[in-house]
């Protein structure tokens, strides 16, 4: 009786071992298999012209997408610009002063703005910026790609912040610092490093955005520096040229694809690379 | 002997839970005041309230007097900031800023207390780590994080930080628990060396420590104090029973 009872529960666990297994394998293969085929279908595309030229119409071969990858870093600048500094001091408020019911109601419309469809946060900008500057511009993609980082930087910085053990920050004010050079030279520095891996990630993720910039930092096939005009960024370029009937432009396309994973990946891994140091908490 | 600390009708709160109660009690000059009682007897939050840290945490609250030097530290035109410099404190487990070095977590308090020069930062780490009894184990690895340091070194690290801002009084809060037997030998070695130059408050839960190092001691049990003396009436002759009862091993 108990030794069969023992062969059933080995039985079980064997199969649930395979099937969790086989559903992180899963989780992992799609990775592979995204990177796999990117990289196979993209890197044909990719030589130096790709990086330094402007694209050509269909139907010419050469040209590159240096008007896109210029522009992806604008907009991305941008939001940053606006994002990370007023996401971490948002995450200051909510860990080190944030007490009773504005604390709550700020980290609860964080928590909701985290969750907005990315397209919604385009289309707040269109009608905040768009409209009143009477065109599509970088900064108005900015504006919604920063609407997007906000929440994520906030709730990082938060919870990296309270990870910080209330003992610190005893013994800093133990030593006479006030409160505001114990907040920034003390705790903020024991959580930095995890702070720039969430800003980092966050900048990684509104990098792939697509749906906001449609009608915000919409398209230009040159290459523009300008705030207040229209830019080309990779994720519209692979959206529009994907989707075209034109078989060079398809490829151009898969060539963008690897360079925007290409450099997410790259962000990841020096993020965590952060994360590695020998100060970390 | 002069009197550093007058302290007069001393409470604390925690929300509605009261940990001291009317707590009087001079604190000499450069001497050792030594804290006892039972755990949850009140010795630690009346020592945070010596410095103004109790304070710092949600809901909680003083009433009372705590004169330095005869001005009220709690009265409304008095610094917590500034308090904290005159009147150190050194915890219960070693807590060094982890992500500084030993270098920098002695010269935080003076750094980010606004002195710049860097050969002045330097001095003071040097004589602060010789005063820690620390200074000959470190000085070839001041760049190496501080977290690298053995517990007892940390816990001397500590009290190195708390010196090197140059307070007049020095708090410790049971300062040797978290340590093994030799390490807190090195600890109440290092009280004795200090006290001519601190007047220190050391609450502990280990009565031979008291014994030890203190020059006065003070009982405390439910939040009030029980008996104040000179350590060695303390420990031969306590007039209150519960006293007796304590240092006799009876309860607690």
């Amino acid at each position: 009786m108990s030794s069969l009872s023992y062969l059933r529960r080995r039985a079980i666990n064997g199969l649930m071992l395979v099937l969790s297994y086989g559903s992180a394998l899963l989780g992992v293969a799609m990775l592979l298999l995204i990177l796999l085929y990117t990289v196979g279908r993209g890197a044909a595309a990719i030589n130096w012209d790709f990086f330094v030229r402007l694209p050509r119409p269909p139907g010419e071969t050469g040209g590159g997408i240096a008007n896109a990858i210029v522009g992806s870093f604008i907009v991305v600048g941008v939001a940053s610009a606006m994002a990370i500094p007023v996401g971490i001091m948002a995450g200051i408020y909510l860990s080190e002063f944030g007490r009773g019911r504005f604390a709550s109601v700020v980290r609860y419309f964080a928590d909701v703005l985290n969750g907005i469809p990315s397209i919604v946060a385009g289309i707040v900008a269109y009608a905040i910026v768009v409209l009143p500057m009477h065109g599509f511009s970088a900064f108005s993609g900015g504006v919604a790609l920063a609407i997007l980082m906000l929440p994520i930087i906030t709730r990082t910085s938060e919870e990296l912040l309270k990870t910080v053990p209330g003992t610190i920050r005893e013994a800093a004010l133990a030593l006479g610092i006030p409160q505001w050079k114990v907040t920034i030279f003390v705790v903020l520095r024991t959580a930095l490093t995890g702070i720039i891996t969430g800003v980092m990630l966050a900048v990684a993720r509104v990098g792939g955005e697509t749906a906001p910039l449609l009608f915000t930092a919409f398209n230009n096939s040159f290459l523009s520096l300008r705030l207040d005009q229209p830019i080309s960024t990779m994720t519209v370029l692979i959206y529009n040229y994907a989707s075209s009937p034109y078989r060079d432009w398809n490829e151009i396309a898969w060539g963008a694809a690897f360079v925007l994973i290409a450099i997410v990946l790259i962000v990841n891994v020096v993020s965590k690379l952060f994360t590695k140091t020998k100060y970390a908490l | 002997m002069a009197k550093k600390l007058v302290i007069e009708h001393l409470n604390a709160w925690f929300g509605a839970v009261q940990a001291i109660r009317d707590i009087t009690i001079d604190i000499e000059e450069n001497g050792v005041t030594a804290v006892i009682g039972p755990s949850g007897c009140g010795k630690t939050t009346f020592v945070r309230c010596l410095n103004r840290i109790h304070e710092v945490v949600d809901n909680a609250m003083v009433s009372g007097r705590v004169m330095l030097d005869g001005v009220d530290i709690y009265s409304k035109t008095s610094d917590p900031v500034l308090v904290r410099r005159r009147i150190g404190m050194v915890f219960q487990k070693p807590n060094p800023f982890p992500t500084m070095s030993i270098f920098e977590n002695v010269a935080a308090g003076v750094k980010l207390n606004g002195v710049r020069r860097k050969d002045r930062i330097a001095d003071t780490v040097e004589r602060s780590l010789k005063s820690a009894a620390l200074w000959e184990e470190v000085k070839d690895k001041l760049h190496k994080p501080a977290t690298t340091l053995s517990g007892g070194q940390q816990q001397r690290l500590c009290i190195a930080r708390t010196i090197a801002i140059e307070p007049e009084v020095v708090l410790m809060d049971e300062p040797a628990s978290a340590l093994d037997p030799i390490s807190t030998a090195r600890i109440e070695e290092l009280i004795q060396q200090i006290k001519e130059r601190y007047t220190i408050v050391i609450v502990t839960h280990n009565m031979q420590q008291a014994a030890r190092v203190s020059d006065y001691t003070g009982f405390f049990l439910l939040g009030e104090l029980i008996e104040f003396d000179r350590t060695s009436d303390i420990f031969t002759n306590p007039r209150d029973k519960r006293t007796e009862d304590y240092i006799t091993g009876r309860f607690g």
